[in-house]
């Protein structure tokens, strides 16, 4: 099989099982583009994240874009996104079309009540393989309690914490680091 | 043709400001569609937005993707999903395109050092406030997470199968970990 193929396989599936949202897909992607495979390095894919968070966009989109563009250019960014979209999307229509016999259905209630609790899961292993990759030290670890710290008390908006830290870390690592 | 043009611009607009995605992007989306435009009710806007979250793929998109079904049929449908990913499309492939050069310089390594922990802090966020959400206090959803969680980070099993073995446990055993939870309760309460 072609990396072409496989690639795009990788990201079909990636779409087909995004249940639950941007953070959910996470532990997807990760199975299928770093772990084994090796697409993208572990600091590039947390780097990754971290762009997609602050572009517009769904997580699921960009992270396909800037893989597909990063193994095969600018045609391949589009190529992945479009593997990525496909399925949700078909099934988006397909539901659309018949929207009266699915509202209510009570099979895809009960298979959602099962999905929606391990989904949970899904994200909490993605927060363990995210730290273990981004907390290295003990300055990292000081970082993380300051971005927690800004979203979950002082409720400031995820990007601008982003973007804090970002500052902070150019700063810390630049000027203070040094002289320490 | 007016219309899927005009579609397609709506849906270009709304993927441009959904900065952060999920459900920031909800009151956006809502006041495209139904107050400027009018194309849909809050209701039938409601309606669609529990059913289109339910499926796989990003929330942006499938929305995009009904609501363009419903205003022109499938081209709608089409239109609206283009407009609704191309701004992320070419937002990334740009950042793409400097990224690999940025990161030779070592002001923007300082700046990732600084931003990667912090992506690990809103995903633990993120965590916590998505698991409120889920009920995993009830009848022992929490089972349900900690299976997956342990399946996936400990044991290394694929995700998707996780997501399969998920489903198979609403469609068939879940309704009687609720009755008896239930009987249960009600047994207590007498």
């Amino acid at each position: 099989m072609s990396l072409l193929t496989e690639v795009c396989l990788s990201f079909l599936k990636i779409g087909a099982f995004s249940f639950g949202g941007g953070y959910a897909v996470l532990a997807l992607l990760q199975r299928e583009v770093v772990e084994g495979r090796g697409w993208i390095d572990p600091d590039g894919f947390v780097n990754m994240v971290a762009i997609a968070e602050m572009t517009p966009g769904p997580v699921a989109v960009n992270a396909s874009t800037f893989v597909g563009y990063h193994l095969f250019g600018l045609w391949g960014g589009v190529l992945c996104t479009a593997c990525t979209l496909l399925i949700p999307f078909l099934l988006t229509l397909m539901i659309s079309i018949c929207f009266q016999r699915f509202q209510n259905n009570p099979t895809l209630k009960n298979a959602l009540s099962g999905i929606r609790p391990a989904v949970i899961g899904l994200i909490a292993s993605a927060c363990v393989s995210v730290g273990k990759i981004s907390l290295v030290d003990g300055y990292s670890l000081i970082f993380f309690g300051i971005a927690l710290f800004m979203v979950w008390r002082c409720k400031v908006n995820p990007i601008l914490t982003l973007a804090a830290c970002g500052v902070m870390g150019a700063v810390f690592y630049g000027y203070v680091l040094p002289l320490l | 043709m007016r219309c899927l043009l005009e579609i397609f611009f709506v849906f270009m607009k709304i993927g441009l400001f959904t900065i952060g995605g999920g459900y920031a992007m909800l009151p956006v989306i809502q006041k495209e569609v139904v107050e400027t435009k009018g194309w849909m009710s809050d209701a039938e806007f409601l309606d669609a937005i529990s059913l289109t979250n339910s499926l796989p793929g990003p929330m942006a998109v499938n929305s995009a993707t009904f609501v363009g079904y419903r205003t022109g049929g499938i081209p709608g449908a089409m239109a609206a999903v283009f407009g609704a990913a191309l701004p992320s499309v070419a937002v990334i492939l740009l950042v793409a395109a400097v990224f690999q050069n940025l990161m030779s310089y070592p002001v923007v390594q300082h700046i990732f050092n600084g931003v990667r922990p912090a992506v690990a802090a809103l995903i633990f966020y993120a965590m916590i406030k998505l698991g409120a959400a889920a009920q995993i206090g009830k009848y022992f959803n929490w089972v349900v997470t900690l299976c997956g969680f342990f399946a996936i980070a400990v044991f290394g099993i694929p995700p998707i199968f996780v997501v399969i073995a998920a489903a198979l446990y609403g469609l068939f055993l879940r309704g009687y970990v609720v009755r008896a939870v239930d009987a249960h309760g009600k047994g207590e309460g007498q």
